[in-house]
């Protein structure tokens, strides 16, 4: 049997979907959720991958480095949001953010 | 021969990324995420595209997980109690993330898959998969180039501007004000008698 892009949709599949179950089941600790956000898009990247090397066509490659640009922004600027909510608060349970509504 | 690393590579990714989200220490879901990476990393490498696949070690192990690994060890936080409710939402999440994969499945059952696929060519036409790369990167996607140089700024400067805060009564050095200190401004000259005091 050969390797196939099957063989990477599946774990990438699998991948997102444990990403987004980390999101429903560490609904307090947003540390947690902002690393099933990468696992995410993690997932996303292998997919983008493994279709562009299986199709040979190196779009997909580019489009890989794009969403790793995003991924690496998002967390600096989520963590960054974190470290502030942190220093207002003193905690940082998101279940009751809703408080920050103006 | 490459099946079975194959095997062995995805097993590690998905039990990895289950320890992420399960582990009662967020110290280690880092560590996990470290390992996830890695390793999808390796993944990669084994269908040629060895490029993105250290971008993979180098931005997301060498910059995001260091990131997380400061913010998780620098907020003072009991983890413990954030960690209650996991088993009452466990249900809900299990329940959706099922569908999801259930969806996903009757897409790819739908879907045709195939073209190129028992032939994949990580490298159209160039020595090795960077140069490959770098001759569509920096030509026909130069604008998408140029566009992920600006979020990269912006999410810095955005970074930049939550986190920076100006305490009063905080005593800095003043290099300027100590560079421009004139002679007269620090010495006094006094005759004192003997004797005497002033």
């Amino acid at each position: 049997m050969e390797l196939t892009v099957g063989h990477y949709l599946a774990v990438s599949a699998a991948l997102f979907t444990i990403g987004v179950l980390g999101i429903f089941v560490n609904r307090k600790n947003i540390i947690v959720i902002l690393m099933a956000i990468e696992l995410i898009l993690l997932s996303v990247n292998i997919n983008l991958v493994a279709f562009s090397v299986f199709n040979g066509d190196l779009t997909g490659q580019v489009f890989a480095m794009l969403v790793l640009t995003v991924a690496a922004a998002e967390a600096a600027v989520g963590l960054a949001i974190l470290v502030v909510y942190f220093r207002n608060r003193g905690e940082i349970a998101v279940e009751d953010v809703s408080v920050l509504r103006g | 021969m490459q099946l079975i690393a194959f095997y062995i590579l995805s097993t590690v990714v998905v039990l990895s990324a289950l320890f992420v989200i399960a582990a009662r220490n967020p110290v280690h879901s880092v560590l996990w995420l470290i390992c996830a990476f890695f390793t999808s990393a390796g993944l990669l490498v084994l269908i040629g595209a060895e490029f993105l696949a250290m971008l993979l070690v180098v931005v997301y192990v060498g910059a995001v997980a260091v990131l997380f690994l400061f913010v998780v060890m620098m907020l003072d936080v009991d983890f413990v109690e954030l960690k209650q409710g996991f088993l009452n939402y466990l249900p809900a999440g299990v329940l959706v993330a099922l569908a999801l994969l259930a969806e996903i499945g009757v897409v790819a059952a739908a879907a045709t898959i195939g073209g190129g696929a028992d032939s994949f060519d990580p490298k159209p036409g160039a020595a090795t998969n960077a140069e490959a790369l770098a001759s569509v990167l920096y030509t026909d996607n130069m604008l998408l180039f140029q566009l992920a140089g600006i979020v990269l700024l912006i999410a810095m400067m955005g970074a930049i501007v939550l986190t920076l805060r100006t305490r009063p009564n905080v005593r800095r050095q003043n290099v300027a004000q100590q560079t421009g200190r004139k002679r007269k401004d620090a010495v006094e000259m006094k005759d004192v008698k003997p004797g005497q005091g002033i």
